[in-house]
């Protein structure tokens, strides 16, 4: 390790005032600061220093993350054996079988979401002088778990563009975004491309390419009103198909307990998030007018993206809610939305999504309403006691 | 023909004072009619038309019309002006005039068209409120263009309705872009176009 230190300083000057690439210090200093702590300290006034800064949080999401990613490897594997055995297509399984399948298949996503991504902050951040940040190391990974396997490599690539350009550039890069640039990418990539983001032949590997596979996901099934093979249990340990990483309520848990422990994310928004969607299952399970409505609340919130979303697209700290209350209600209302769009429009199968871009809008006028209720209360304080 | 100052009030619309990019005037139509070249094209002639004859009418009559109910006199020459337009497109062009259906109507409630002859017609001579006119209209038509090519190219893949993508692209995974098609991508588009030309004009940025 030293030796790379060593490496880094030797070039640093390069980069400096007046060094030969002088245009490239936002990139140089990201990889420093990546790697080491950075050495600047702030020089005048009263300062605390903090060992946790926006590098280790985003460090702390993606190793949140792992559990579900490796997860979700395996089972893209692990879907398309369970398939192509008894079809004939494939002769022999084993554990080790399905997760070289599945990392065949996830890794080109991973690389060319971080490929795409990064080089295109990497462009702005040079181009407009400021710093790399770290952002993207989160939204790269989470952008592959929440799209289908079978999703063309250009199409992932022209997403995640549009979501990196137009999620958050524009607005000024990373905490400036109005909407989580991971869910932009995945609305865009959903209403560009519909055939590649819903249907049959899209959830399991190979469904394209083979009849004898069917790529059908438990929300798409229920929307149509069929029969599904999958028990609670599947739904909770994951073995089912789905998005990549969104299958397993019980790796996010893993991932998610993590984020709590280290107050990344808020349980204010975990929790009112449940009571949101337990609240519109059990109104949908009273009411059971079809299969969807019929299909108990608990299991709701194990299928489709509601654990994930929840987990780590909800608790984004910069495009959800800031204030303690407005947590409270951005929290229920992605919850209520979630359900409520899944349910009542079976066009789109994914409530979850779209709940969770509606609630990032409204986030800000739910912050200033609650600061003006609480100036509110206050000047009425201070009246009495005059 | 044209004496420098002329030439002035015809091109600037175009560029430095784009009724879209710069006023943000007539964001409406720009998105509902651009999701194909040949109607953005019929539509920005028709806006071309009704500006530059409705400017002239107005700066003929503007010393005859009484301050207070100008807007009506207005109006009255714009809405003439846009039925002889729509009735030319239903005999015409009734394909096209059907794609654009309650389009053309509205170029009536066009703020480009009230706002050219409030700021323009009323103060000026016919000549120079008929190249006003004209030039806003092509500053419009210009932006609706833009938007429809790169609309109708990702969209659906033609120009004019020809196919211009080759097969081959198709058969080699290529999809085109259903949300091209969406009024939401229009707006993106147009923002695009505003953010490219105020990165080559800085003087169009707001000071901070």
């Amino acid at each position: 390790m030293k030796g790379l230190h060593k490496l880094l300083k030797k070039y640093e000057h390069h980069f400096l005032e007046g060094g030969k690439y002088e245009k490239m210090a936002p990139a140089y200093r990201a990889f420093y600061t990546f790697l080491y702590t950075p050495e600047l300290v702030t020089e005048k006034g009263a300062h605390i220093r903090s060992a946790v800064d926006l590098k280790r949080i985003m460090f702390i999401v993606v190793l949140a993350l792992i559990p579900a990613t490796i997860f979700g490897m395996w089972n893209v594997g692990h879907q398309y054996y369970l398939q192509a055995v008894p079809a004939g297509i494939e002769s022999s399984v084993g554990f080790w079988k399905e997760l070289l399948f599945g990392a065949k298949k996830v890794l080109p996503l991973i690389i060319v979401s971080y490929v795409v991504g990064l080089g295109i902050e990497f462009y702005f951040a040079i181009r407009r002088g400021h710093e790399v940040n770290e952002g993207y190391l989160v939204t790269g990974l989470l952008i592959p778990l929440i799209m289908p396997v079978t999703i063309p490599l250009w199409i992932l690539a022209v997403s995640v563009a549009f979501a990196v350009i137009f999620g958050k550039e524009v607005f000024g890069g990373t905490g400036m975004n109005i909407v989580n640039p991971a869910l932009t990418a995945r609305a865009f990539a959903f209403f560009a491309y519909p055939a590649t983001m819903s249907g049959n032949k899209v959830w399991v590997a190979g469904a394209a390419q083979h009849d004898a596979i069917s790529g059908e996901t438990i929300l798409g099934l229920l929307a149509q009103g069929r029969e599904f093979p999958w028990t609670a249990k599947d739904m909770f340990l994951g073995t089912m198909p789905g998005s990549i990483g969104e299958t397993s309520v019980l790796m996010i848990l893993i991932g998610l307990a993590l984020l709590l422990f280290t107050k990344v994310a808020s349980w204010r928004i975990v929790l009112s998030g449940l009571v949101g969607g337990i609240l519109m299952g059990l109104i949908f399970n009273a009411w059971g007018a079809n299969s969807l409505m019929q299909f108990p609340w608990w299991q709701h919130l194990m299928i489709g993206g509601f654990a994930f979303g929840l987990a780590f697209m909800a608790t984004d700290p910069v495009t959800a809610a800031q204030t303690k209350t407005g947590k409270w209600i951005y929290g229920f209302l992605i919850g209520v939305f979630a359900l409520l769009i899944r349910v009542l429009n079976p066009a789109y199968p994914e409530g979850v999504m779209l709940a969770i871009l509606l609630m990032n809008v409204v986030a800000p006028t739910i912050d200033y309403y609650v600061v003006e209720a609480n100036a509110k209360r206050r000047m009425k304080r201070l009246k009495l006691k005059n | 023909m044209a004496s420098k100052k002329q030439r002035e009030i015809l091109l600037d619309p175009l560029f430095e004072n784009n009724p879209i990019t710069v006023q943000v005037l007539g964001i409406c139509s720009a998105l509902a009619v651009t999701v194909k070249l040949m109607p953005a094209v019929v539509m920005a002639l028709s806006v071309m038309v009704v500006l530059g004859f409705s400017n002239v009418i107005i700066s003929l009559i503007r010393n005859y019309i009484p301050m207070r109910i100008r807007i009506i006199v207005q109006l009255v020459v714009i809405a003439s002006l846009v039925i002889l337009v729509d009735l030319f497109l239903k005999a015409f062009a009734y394909d096209v005039s059907k794609q654009l259906s309650v389009f053309v109507g509205l170029i009536i409630t066009n703020c480009i068209v009230m706002g050219r002859l409030e700021a323009f017609a009323m103060d000026n001579k016919p000549w120079a409120s008929f190249l006003d006119g004209i030039g806003n209209g092509a500053g419009y038509g210009l932006i609706l263009i833009i938007v429809a090519f790169f609309r109708e190219l990702f969209g659906s893949g033609t120009l004019f309705n020809i196919k211009v993508i080759p097969d081959w692209f198709y058969q080699h995974g290529y999809m085109d872009n259903g949300m091209m098609l969406m009024p939401a991508m229009a707006l993106i588009t147009v923002g695009i176009i505003i953010w490219v030309q105020r990165s080559l004009m800085p003087g169009l940025t707001e000071k901070e």
